[in-house]
């Protein structure tokens, strides 16, 4: 997994509410897109006219924000399918970060195993992030620094955010959460075997 | 202390901390579809991992296949890869797999509940945001990325944040003409599309104990659109009652000993949420949606709102972007809306059920000529109980295309798809811009009010004639 540490940059300002992963990556091109190609797609929809042409009002063909590494959204972003795709296709267009009011569940649980970190701050906040960023699109950068957990602002205000530690811990060492777990493989092992008594019905048997 | 629900189910699966924050919780059932299911397979074999627990994982085909008369896993040549790496990887692991055509295949949130793979209490992910069906049985569901799918599969765990606990009640009764659809679209309407971030809802109340279980599935589906990954019901004598004999239920003292268990899972009376909301079912009534997210949803005789009276700016631009892609104008009903498609299928509303409740409208009626109008059963179990009964016959003779089990229209992944601009009234879960084919416009609805609608050709009103 990509590490996350600290990442500056233009910050697209994309604030309406309820952004799904529909939207982000259409349901076809999951069937048979590569990883690495998903960035093609991001946002297809919204990002190119029905003749295949960019639209120019869209806010990621504007150039300051055509590589922005963050994304200032609106409530619930990345709600709808459970697709991971949404988070490749983000992480194809250079995006490592997304700011919101809210973020949705599996987008977020998604975002952090690709090294892609998603911060919640209050929505008056991105809102204002987001003016200052218009006030000045060519120069105005946002700072996102995991290790002080704070968002710095193009006005140098700082704005403190949450994470898990243990989230917090695995983005900075970019460690995948597999070889995480299996250290506690011994702690597994048994619960399993008390719970094949607590609960019999849940052990299936294997097929033959 | 009082439990919640939540607070049982989450404390029955925890086997350690996982760090500050999160818990190793064991994961009971993992379902893989041809999608993210191959993907995560592909994945734990290039990272060198195994599989922990092939007899806990269950594997069907379903969003990228084609559900067209005698169709195989080559018809929709695009997903054929995907199918043969989830038959493969079954192979190789020894993982149950219910292929195209044969017994048990199905949309996986539609065929796990059928064959008991899906039981009370059970921890099930699956890589598919409607995995929270299931909490119509009292279950743990919830959808995952294929990411975290390799990672159950490799580790039969998952790394997880308690979510908060969240109570929607359904007070008194619904009208008549009101479904689970219905009630679950007004509340979204009512608490928003994001409501249930970072929550767990359970859903609970008068109306929801009247529930049969498969309108409780169909509840518990869309919890996912109010916001929550996970939501559920707790499980009482119906659902034991609908349970009992089912394939991979447990039987003789096996059985009596879950119930015994399962009848402990339940909220103590005096117990704390997070976030407790609660609507009146009487003043539920049919529900259409006008817009672009699952919130945008009214009375199907209500006005479509204007952006203007949006209670905020976000709203106010998606509100007019919802209108201009649906070709709509605020201030008019979505009744007698004309429609081009109609689509009844879906993991919300494609069980015997919601076909039977689908086909006592359309029976001895005609679909009105300018609509195309599909009907997908869920699963082969569904699709081959309705043809002893005859709905197919009822279905194909008032012009619906009767299809293969599969997502379809739902998702357009296998190359169905509503063409551009055209209106469909859906039974499906989702009216995302783009979600059933380019430029197609969704009104998403119960069975019912997609059959009437299918008739009239345009958007009915199913508590008056039409």
């Amino acid at each position: 997994m990509q590490r996350f540490d600290r990442v500056t940059g233009p910050a697209a300002p994309l604030l309406r509410p309820n952004i799904d992963t529909d939207v982000i990556i259409r349901a076809e091109r999951l069937v048979g897109t590569p990883k690495e190609e998903m960035g093609r797609y991001a946002f297809e929809a919204w990002r190119y006219r029905s003749d295949g042409t960019e639209d120019p009002g869209f806010v990621l063909n504007r150039p300051p924000f055509r590589s922005a590494p963050i994304l200032l959204a609106g409530p619930n972003f990345g709600c709808g399918s459970s697709r991971e795709a949404a988070v490749w296709a983000l992480a194809g267009i250079g995006v490592r970060c997304v700011i919101a009011p809210s973020v949705s569940d599996i987008f977020a649980g998604n975002a952090l195993q690709n090294g892609l970190l998603p911060v919640v701050l209050p929505e008056e906040t991105v809102r204002g992030l987001a003016a200052l960023i218009e006030a000045d699109p060519d120069r105005a950068r946002i700072t996102v620094d995991l290790e002080a957990q704070t968002v710095i602002g193009p006005d140098g205000a700082v704005h403190p955010f949450a994470i898990d530690p243990d989230r917090r811990e695995a983005l900075l060492a970019g460690l995948d959460d597999i070889g995480l777990t299996l250290r506690q493989a011994g702690a597994i092992a048994a619960w399993q075997a008390e719970d094949r008594r607590r609960r019999p019905w849940v052990w299936l048997e294997a097929l033959t | 202390m009082p439990a919640t629900l939540l607070d049982r189910l989450w404390e029955a699966h925890r086997v350690a901390p996982a760090g500050a924050g999160r818990d190793v919780i064991h994961i009971d059932r993992i379902l893989l579809h041809d999608l993210s299911g191959a993907r995560a397979l592909a994945e734990v074999a290039e990272k060198g991992y195994g599989v922990a627990n092939p007899a806990l994982v269950f594997a069907t085909p379903d969003h990228a296949v084609s559900t067209a008369p005698g169709r195989t896993a080559e018809t929709f040549r695009p997903g054929a890869p995907g199918v043969a790496l989830l038959r493969e990887g079954a192979r190789r692991h020894g993982i149950r797999l219910f292929d195209l055509g044969e017994d048990g295949q199905g949309i996986v949130h539609v065929m796990a509940p059928e064959l008991g793979i899906a039981l009370p209490g059970l921890s099930i992910i699956c890589g598919d945001s409607h995995t929270c069906t299931q909490g119509g049985l009292g279950a743990l569901a919830f959808g995952v990325g294929s990411t975290e799918l390799a990672h159950a599969l490799a580790t039969q765990t998952l790394r997880l944040a308690k979510p908060r606990a969240m109570r929607v009640r359904l007070d008194g009764r619904f009208p008549k003409g009101t479904t689970a659809k219905d009630a679950v679209l007004a509340a979204i309407g009512r608490f928003g599309a994001g409501a249930g971030a970072g929550c767990a809802i359970e859903w609970a109340g008068e109306a929801v104990r009247a529930l049969p279980v498969e309108a409780r599935l169909t509840l518990c589906n869309l919890s996912v659109e109010m916001g929550a990954r996970i939501g559920f019901i707790a499980p009482d004598e119906t659902v034991f009652e609908w349970l009992a004999g089912r394939d991979f239920a447990p039987r003789g003292a096996a059985w009596d000993a879950a119930v015994a268990a399962w009848r402990s899972l339940r909220s103590d009376d005096d117990a704390c949420f997070d976030i407790d909301l609660a609507m009146e079912a009487s003043g539920i009534a049919p529900q259409v949606t006008w817009g672009t997210s699952p919130e945008h949803v009214i009375a199907v005789d209500q006005p479509i709102p204007s952006p203007d009276s949006a209670p905020d700016a976000g709203r106010r631009e998606a509100w007019a972007a919802a209108l201009a892609y649906q070709g709509l104008q605020p201030g008019r009903p979505l009744e007698g809306l004309p429609i081009d498609w109609v689509f009844i299928g879906s993991c919300t509303n494609a069980r015997l059920s919601d076909l039977r409740e689908a086909a006592a409208i359309v029976a001895g009626r005609t679909v009105a000529p300018h609509v195309s109008a599909w009907v997908v059963p869920g699963s082969e179990r569904v699709k081959r109980a309705a043809e002893a009964e005859g709905l197919d016959r009822v279905f194909r003779s008032a012009g619906f295309s009767w299809r293969e089990p599969g997502c379809s229209l739902c998702v357009a992944a296998n190359g169905e798809a509503v063409p551009p601009g055209a209106r469909c009234l859906s039974t499906s879960n989702r009216n995302f811009v783009g979600r059933q084919g380019r430029g197609a416009r969704t009104h998403l609805a119960s069975p019912a009010t997609a059959a009437a609608s299918a008739i009239a050709g345009r958007i009915v009103d199913i508590r008056k004639p039409f």
